[in-house]
């Protein structure tokens, strides 16, 4: 994945993907919304679930359902067959060198917190420096700033230029060799950036740092192939990748992960207990203390066999195409500031319009039945870089249409219209 | 029949574009912030008050229509009016945001053009940033206000 955008496909003839289709997978979207139909665009928060997924956790619990790694009886024995299978699917996904790698938490923030306590809280001493980034979603801000607390730790951040852009000139000034760990997103959720993380990943491994990429917003998007990048933790979440919530992955490099202490104790997670001492169990069960989300690990794996059937190169040229249209619509509304105008992104269009809180165009677009985000999108200080309180946040995915880029900008004509 | 205009009524979008008592004061004898930490409302009121009465009030800060139309209407009605004529008012416009319950429009005035907000519960906060800020206030406590 040296590059990861898909403005570089644009010559491809994408002719084939067939968006009607695709929609027919997910039955929400025949809903509508205030006596209109639902114009869903608030993919970055999370995404819809095709039936292939909704089946799949339906069949779990009608047939299947059992805990995992312990029973010898036969549904037992089909669960946990079907949770390893799913941890094999992530495997291949992310392109991962073993299962062992590929560790199930609740979410992306749940990964990162286990890195910054597992691995940071153990290896990081008063003099060391953190490097985050502006453009980092809250859930890659806190659990380095309580690192921080917690150590003694310098908490540093690469900033941002006007169009949302990692200044990479920065972040080479902020590495030294007290810089043990670099946290970035790979696509920011607020603007849809998309950060040179191979750059960044090279030039932390030069001074022997450890980098940690959130993909909660990338996974959906683009093809990532974590042993091409050579980061050494890489998280995201099921639910934005179609998937359902409450399950996400940590993939981590094997001689790391089995250099971590566990990050919660219980079941599941040793070896052996006694009174006096408990051994621990091997990679990568060390790290899922308790009864997993064994529905959610097996939506997930139909969810990546869902996005491998479609094609994500060709979905993600398909939404490029939508961002194009977007902004060149949106560029047509007088009064609408665009919020994020990196040259490599991806298909989030934040945007603001003179005199009118997003708060209000949020309430005014669902009337209208579509669903935008409106706040600080977790990225308070994206907002403060920009100097302002919130933006509206249209996120596309691969089933969203024209059709509904026009609803969207009709609906903020009338925005315009009930303030006039 | 849905209607957006019944949220964002002709005096809403009037208060909100030209608000009143709008501005810091600068002899205020109270001074409280409201915040609203999900949607980042955010507002000083400033009061004055002389013989149990509400003699001057304004406000400032940011926020989206419904909490700038709301604050600039429940300014207007405050002044001049008593401590326990406030507190009665504050226990009204709770009413009145938050429950289906009749109300006094001759009473409330201006103030129930905010009764479309009960119809959106994620908005109902920012109508009330403002009442609770000065509920908090004359209750004489110092600490910022929060909702979320």
């Amino acid at each position: 994945m040296n590059n990861p955008d898909p403005a570089n496909n644009l010559f491809n003839n994408t002719s084939d993907f067939d968006v009607e289709k695709v929609r027919a997978d997910f039955p929400i979207l025949e809903q509508q919304v205030h006596g209109k139909p639902l114009v869903y665009l608030d993919n970055a928060a999370t995404a819809q679930k095709p039936k292939q997924v909704i089946e799949v956790l339906d069949t779990y619990y009608r047939e299947t359902n059992s805990n995992i790694h312990r029973g010898v009886h036969s549904l037992s024995e089909k669960a946990t067959a079907e949770y390893e299978a799913a941890r094999n699917k992530v495997k291949e996904f992310v392109n991962a060198a073993s299962t062992k790698e590929i560790v199930f938490v609740r979410g992306a923030t749940e990964a990162i917190n286990l890195v910054a306590q597992s691995f940071g809280r153990n290896t990081l001493m008063a003099d060391d420096e953190i490097i985050i980034t502006e453009l980092e979603h809250h859930s890659n801000i806190v659990p380095w700033q309580i690192l921080s607390e917690q150590t003694g730790a310098t908490l540093k951040f690469i900033p941002i230029n006007d169009a949302g852009e990692l200044m990479l000139e920065e972040y080479e000034k902020l590495l030294n060799n007290k810089t043990r760990i670099v946290a970035v997103g790979h696509i920011s959720n607020a603007l849809g950036t998309i950060n040179p993380i191979k750059t960044i990943i090279d030039k932390a491994h030069a001074v022997g740092a450890k980098v940690l990429v959130d993909g909660a917003q990338a996974v959906p998007h683009t093809k990532v192939d974590v042993t091409e990048l050579d980061c050494d933790f890489y998280v995201f979440s099921g639910h934005k990748l179609f998937g359902p919530t409450g399950i996400g992955v940590l993939y981590g490099k094997e001689a790391l992960l089995e250099s971590m202490p566990p990050y919660q104790g219980g079941g599941d997670m040793i070896q052996m207990v006694s009174m006096k001492k408990s051994t621990y169990n091997s990679l990568p069960y060390k790290f899922e203390a308790g009864t997993p989300h064994i529905a959610g690990v097996i939506g997930l794996g139909a969810a990546i066999d869902y996005v491998d059937e479609l094609g994500l190169d060709s979905a993600a040229q398909y939404e490029h195409e939508l961002l194009v249209y977007a902004n060149e619509q949106a560029s047509l509304v007088s009064g609408l500031n665009l919020v994020g105008t990196a040259k490599n992104k991806t298909s989030i269009l934040s945007f603001t319009l003179d005199g009118i809180h997003p708060h209000d165009i949020g309430t005014i677009l669902d009337g209208e039945g579509v669903a935008i985000r409106a706040g600080h999108h977790c990225a308070m200080p994206v907002m403060e870089r920009f100097n302002i309180p919130a933006t509206a946040r249209a996120s596309f995915a691969f089933y969203n249409t024209r059709e509904e880029i026009d609803a969207l900008i009709k609906a903020i004509d009338k925005c315009k219209k009930v303030f006039n | 029949m849905f209607d957006i205009k019944d949220l964002y009524q002709e005096v809403i979008v009037d208060h909100n574009r030209s608000p009143r008592n709008f501005g810091k004061m600068e002899d205020a004898d109270t001074t409280l912030e409201g915040f609203n930490p999900l949607c980042g409302d955010k507002l000083t009121l400033y009061i004055k008050t002389d013989d149990n009465k509400i003699s001057d009030i304004s406000f400032d800060g940011s926020g989206c229509a419904i909490s700038v139309a709301s604050a600039s209407l429940m300014t207007d009605a405050m002044k001049g009016i008593s401590l326990d004529e406030a507190e009665t008012l504050f226990n009204e416009f709770h009413n009145l945001v938050t429950t289906d319950d009749d109300y006094d429009v001759d009473r409330l005035g201006k103030l129930a053009a905010l009764a479309g907000v009960k119809d959106y519960p994620a908005r109902v906060k920012c109508a009330s940033l403002c009442w609770h800020t000065l509920h908090s206030a004359l209750q004489g406590e110092s600490t910022p206000v929060r909702t979320e």
